[in-house]
């Protein structure tokens, strides 16, 4: 038997070899998931953010800031319709082109196994938002079954959590019976459907990417007018 | 999916109690062809010969059950069980590294999935995989088949009879044709042969490169035929045609199709990757067919089987240019690493270098990995500013190949990835650390070959330096030598 036994790494598939200092640096119970050219691949989002949506302030023009807020999100806490819903979002990674490569297989291809290589960073963060109601955002009926998995859900077993799944797609079909201004005034994509009292709860959304954060406020919008007391949202990219 | 069995028939259901994903039912029945069905022409031509998922199929599951049912559709499972292990049914991964698990929405229960093939639409422990079992679309012939003007050399012509003769006789034959022998031409007379039989031809290469070069080569040489080229992203995925051009990738979605596989290449991947590349092709190919496979480079094994009479094979030793091989010389140029970490070169290799920027011969230089590449390249460009260095993830390599050809790049550093493929008509060729063993007897043998590629400049230097000769440098040495005494021996050298 190796006493080494070689790991592969589930991004790259490439051997992950042991660097000087690596076996001292890394206890043990890290596993090692990944090799450290991907991991460095993944950027890391760090220094200063906007105090909603987690878009680092070095990365766009100091016109698009407002004071705290990124341009995006002071618009929406402009807009009294959505002000106040969302207290914060917290990405783990910048949304680079090696991170979209992973995410898509991710999620579109279906190769699950991609989920624990998050994993390991999600559950840091998670224990750091405990305690709360964890909802991932949901799918459709069809997405699922054509994914056979959503992707926000497996990320949360995988992180070791229990996902909450009181959020459901409303039904494209249903939505078009409405009428076009009906559709139009209420946006409405997703419906609460739960037993459990959301009355002064933290709830935590998660997704695997912010990108407009329109889906994650909707969700916020809907769960706070359900009684939750705050609603932040967690996602691998921003 | 789930499925039940009803009256020696699969019948897909999500809800019985008694229903299974289709990888835990024992045996697939396969109800009899129903003469009088009205089958549906579209899905007869994008499924027969081939293995498709549901996914990849632009109809009703409905209509594809009612095609199982009356005999015209086979479903086959995506992840077969030998033993206890499992097999990809596709790509034919029983690596468990390359399985994993996941909650599967599809059949609710823990499914299994492939992610070796993962790319081409994931293969799960519920996914059927869907062929063909009526009638095969007929195909209309045109008078001429093939309007291909050229000549063979007399070498490609004893090479080009071999083959037809195996696509007739549906035999097995590799064709050991050194680089610059012109292959792809070998191949048309056997192309003909079997278009004019009605049978279904495929060739299959690694490289995308290739497929899209060889594309409007066989279009033109067969104007009246449908050709379908196959590569990532490509259009004629749905398209049947008795002439198939594919990576072989996309062999993955083919089953008992052709009459005739043509391998290119087949040395181009590590033996695990060339692993299931054969289980690709074996599965494309009909189970009494030709399979011909194109090399200028066989590993020990397909030689030592050639040469003790156990693989039928045919040589072609010459280039089509009547003149021999350059043969490569070795140089010892000390450790040469070292010295790069002082950034400094051997002077034996800089003077080589410098001869050829002095002279205005272009040149390829090889190096064993990137790092030293890219060390080297600040000092190689004191001799001249325009040196590039090339490897597989520059973003410009195209470019870069580009403006070798337009004569802007005097010397091109470059890793293997330039050994095969491209050609440049009059350059040298040096290989810096021949001993590393990235280096094989195949990749240095196609090194070698780089050189002396045109009518007009049949002659190039090949220079190994090294700091301690290997085997592998030998044995390239040596086949390339026993190539050129076969040419002359046949007499097909000047
Ligand atoms: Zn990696
Ligand atoms: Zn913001
Ligand atoms: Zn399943
Ligand atoms: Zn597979």
């Amino acid at each position: 038997m190796n006493p080494f036994p070689q790991d592969h790494c589930l991004i790259c598939h490439e051997i992950i070899r042991p660097t000087i200092g690596w076996r001292a640096i890394f206890s043990i119970e890290t596993e090692h998931l990944i090799c450290q050219p991907c991991e460095r691949k993944l950027e890391r989002i760090e220094g200063e953010t906007c105090r909603i949506c987690c878009r680092p302030f070095h990365l766009i023009d100091e016109k698009f800031r407002k004071g705290d807020l990124c341009h995006d999100c002071f618009r929406w806490e402009e807009d009294v319709e959505w002000q106040g819903f969302l207290e914060k979002n917290t990405s783990l990674f910048l949304y680079n082109d090696f991170l979209k490569e992973v995410i898509a297989k991710f999620k579109f291809r279906g190769d699950y196994v991609l989920a624990k290589v998050f994993a390991q960073f999600f559950t840091k963060k998670l224990d750091q938002l405990a305690p709360a109601i964890l909802v991932p955002i949901p799918l459709s009926e069809v997405r699922l079954y054509e994914r056979g998995f959503n992707q926000a859900v497996a990320l949360l077993v995988e992180s070791g959590f229990v996902p909450s799944e009181i959020l459901t797609r409303i039904h494209s079909e249903k939505q078009s019976k409405k009428s076009r201004l009906e559709r139009i005034h209420l946006q409405q994509v997703f419906k609460v459907d739960t037993e459990i009292t959301l009355e002064g709860q933290r709830i935590v959304l998660i997704d695997d990417i912010y990108t407009t954060g329109s889906t994650v406020r909707h969700a916020a919008k809907l769960l706070k007018r359900a009684g939750a007391a705050s609603i932040q949202s967690l996602t691998i990219a921003r | 999916m789930r499925f039940i069995i009803k009256d020696e028939i699969l019948i897909p259901s999500n809800t019985l109690d008694d229903s299974l994903p289709i990888s835990q039912i024992p045996a697939i029945p396969q109800p009899p062809i129903q003469p009088n069905y009205l089958y549906n022409r579209e899905l007869q031509q994008l499924l027969t010969g081939k293995q498709l998922l549901l996914d990849d199929i632009p109809f009703p599951l409905n209509e594809i059950q009612s095609h199982y049912e009356n005999g015209y559709i086979t479903y086959r499972k995506g992840i077969n069980q030998s033993g206890k292990k499992p097999i990809c049914a596709r790509c034919g991964n029983k690596n468990l590294q390359w399985f994993e698990t996941y909650p599967c929405s599809c059949c609710g229960e823990t499914c299994l999935y492939c992610r070796k093939c993962l790319m081409m639409g994931r293969i799960s422990g519920c996914t059927p995989l869907i062929g063909w079992n009526g009638p095969v679309p007929d195909t209309i012939l045109p008078a001429k088949i093939s309007q291909w003007k050229g000549t063979l050399s007399k070498g490609q012509m004893e090479a080009s009879n071999r083959v037809v003769d195996a696509i007739r006789e549906n035999r097995e034959l590799l064709v050991w044709a050194v680089c610059g022998a012109g292959k792809t031409e070998v191949l048309f007379a056997g192309i003909e042969a079997a278009l004019a039989a009605k049978k279904r031809i495929c060739i299959a290469t690694p490289r995308t490169d290739v497929v899209l070069e060889l594309t409007p080569r066989l279009k033109a040489a067969f104007p009246e035929i449908t050709v379908a080229s196959l590569y990532g992203g490509s259009e004629d995925r749905h398209l049947f045609a008795p002439l198939t051009i594919a990576t072989t990738h996309q062999l993955l979605r083919f089953y008992h199709a052709f009459d005739t596989v043509i391998l290119d290449e087949v040395d181009a991947f590590p033996f695990t990757v060339e692993e299931s590349l054969q289980h690709a092709a074996l599965q494309a190919r009909k189970p009494s067919s030709a399979m011909i496979y194109l090399t200028a480079t066989p590993n020990e094994k397909w030689q030592r089987e050639c040469r003790t009479g156990k693989r039928p094979f045919t040589t072609i030793p010459a280039r089509f240019h009547r003149h021999p091989l350059p043969v490569p010389e070795f140089v010892w140029c000390g450790n040469w690493q070292k010295q790069l970490q002082k950034d400094k070169l051997p002077a034996n290799l800089l003077s080589w270098i410098k001869e050829r920027i002095l002279a205005n011969k272009q040149a390829l230089v090889f190096f064993p990995h990137i790092p030293l590449m890219e060390k080297s390249l600040p000092i190689l460009r004191l001799i001249a500013p325009t040196i590039e260095a090339v490897h597989a993830e520059d973003p410009e390599r195209k470019e870069k190949v580009q403006k070798v050809r337009a004569e802007e790049i005097p010397l091109l550093l470059t890793t293997t990835i330039l050994e095969r493929g491209v050609t440049f008509p009059n350059i040298d060729v040096a290989v810096i650390g021949a001993e590393d063993s990235i280096f094989t007897e195949s990749a240095l043998v196609q090194i070698a070959g780089r050189a002396g590629r045109s009518k007009d400049h049949p002659d190039g230097v090949v220079t190994f330096f090294h700091y301690g000769k290997t085997d592998e440098m030998l044995k390239a040495r040596r086949q390339i030598m026993a190539m050129n005494r076969e040419g002359i021996k046949r007499g097909l050298l000047d």
